[in-house]
């Protein structure tokens, strides 16, 4: 059986994987039409905690007009049991729960995902 | 016994020379200047700053996860680098209204637990704001200008947001805040223009 150590045995020192990057050049496509955008510009430091959040101080309106931001879509402003809300939901309130950054990591395990179009 | 020493004290010398007295007092004001400069500096620190632990609970911890303590390049902004204005005036000035942070320190302790702490953060992050704000952000000047940015080497947004507040006539706390220490509640809703009319220049 191998993990992600790969041959290395147990009582050897494995080598550190390269430092990846985040790729702030481009944007990246997404694989299916849910999935949540990738984002394409530093967060270093940003906080979101019950106090401030500040992604959605650029991408929650008013803040995204004057950015020029993407505003996040409207199913982030459906409370759990449907209810459209003036806010955005707090389901939905942990953007990095499910945005991650775009690099250009390897797949840590060889798979055979194939995207939507691909699928077809 | 007063009167005695007064009059001592402005009865013209009879033994010394007026070069000696002279330079004797330049000498003395050299060693007080000195050490009066000396002593204050020793208030200018991050070890004294965090010798509180109304600081180094709170403030501090929030600050080590920061790009002003650790960042590619290595360049640190320690406390008074950010709090304490540098020109001799300016400094004297913050020093003096810091008796006001020693009152609340040993006098009324108001923010030493970190429920307190919490109730008073936007109290003390509006302090700040008006401080930069009144002051076109001096002391993220001692290190950052407009003029001294490429911004062909910057992010996209970052240059556009540069430039446009560039024309603006914007100063760096209208955007930068919540950059050292975590933000209080509706800190982005703080309009920085009404909070310096209310409180006046």
């Amino acid at each position: 059986m191998q993990s992600l150590r790969g041959a290395t045995p147990i009582d050897a020192m494995d080598e550190a994987p390269e430092n990846v990057r985040q790729n702030t050049a481009g944007l990246f496509g997404r694989a299916y039409r849910q999935q949540p955008p990738l984002i394409p510009h530093r967060i270093d430091g940003y906080e979101i905690d019950l106090k401030v959040n500040k992604c959605l101080s650029c991408h929650d309106w008013p803040g995204n007009v004057e950015q020029g931001a993407p505003k996040v879509s409207e199913t982030h402003y459906v409370s759990r049991e449907g209810i459209a809300l003036d806010h955005v939901a707090r389901t939905r309130y942990f953007c990095t729960q499910c945005h991650v950054p775009q690099a250009n990591a390897p797949a840590l395990v060889a798979n055979t995902f194939k995207n939507a179009k691909e699928v077809q | 016994m007063m009167r005695r020493l007064w009059n001592w004290f402005w009865t013209p010398a009879a033994r010394w020379s007026l070069g000696g007295l002279l330079i004797l007092g330049f000498v003395g004001g050299i060693a007080f200047w000195g050490s009066f400069n000396w002593a204050m500096e020793m208030t200018n620190n991050e070890p004294f700053c965090v010798s509180c632990h109304e600081m180094y609970d709170n403030v501090y911890q929030e600050y080590r996860e920061t790009v002003h303590f650790s960042n590619r390049s290595g360049v640190r902004a320690s406390c008074p680098d950010c709090h304490v204005p540098k020109e001799w005036v300016h400094k004297v000035i913050r020093k003096v209204q810091a008796t006001n942070e020693l009152y609340h320190k040993f006098i009324d302790p108001s923010i030493d637990t970190p429920e307190k702490f919490e109730a008073e953060r936007l109290r003390m992050a509006k302090n700040v704001w008006y401080a930069m704000k009144t002051t076109d952000s001096r002391e993220c000047r001692n290190c950052h200008k407009f003029d001294y940015m490429d911004l062909t080497l910057q992010e996209a947004r970052s240059s556009s947001n540069h430039e446009q507040a560039l024309a603006d006539g914007k100063t760096c706390i209208d955007c930068h805040r919540g950059i050292a220490h975590d933000l209080p509640e509706d800190a982005f809703q703080v309009d920085l223009d009404q909070l310096v009319a209310e409180r006046g220049r």
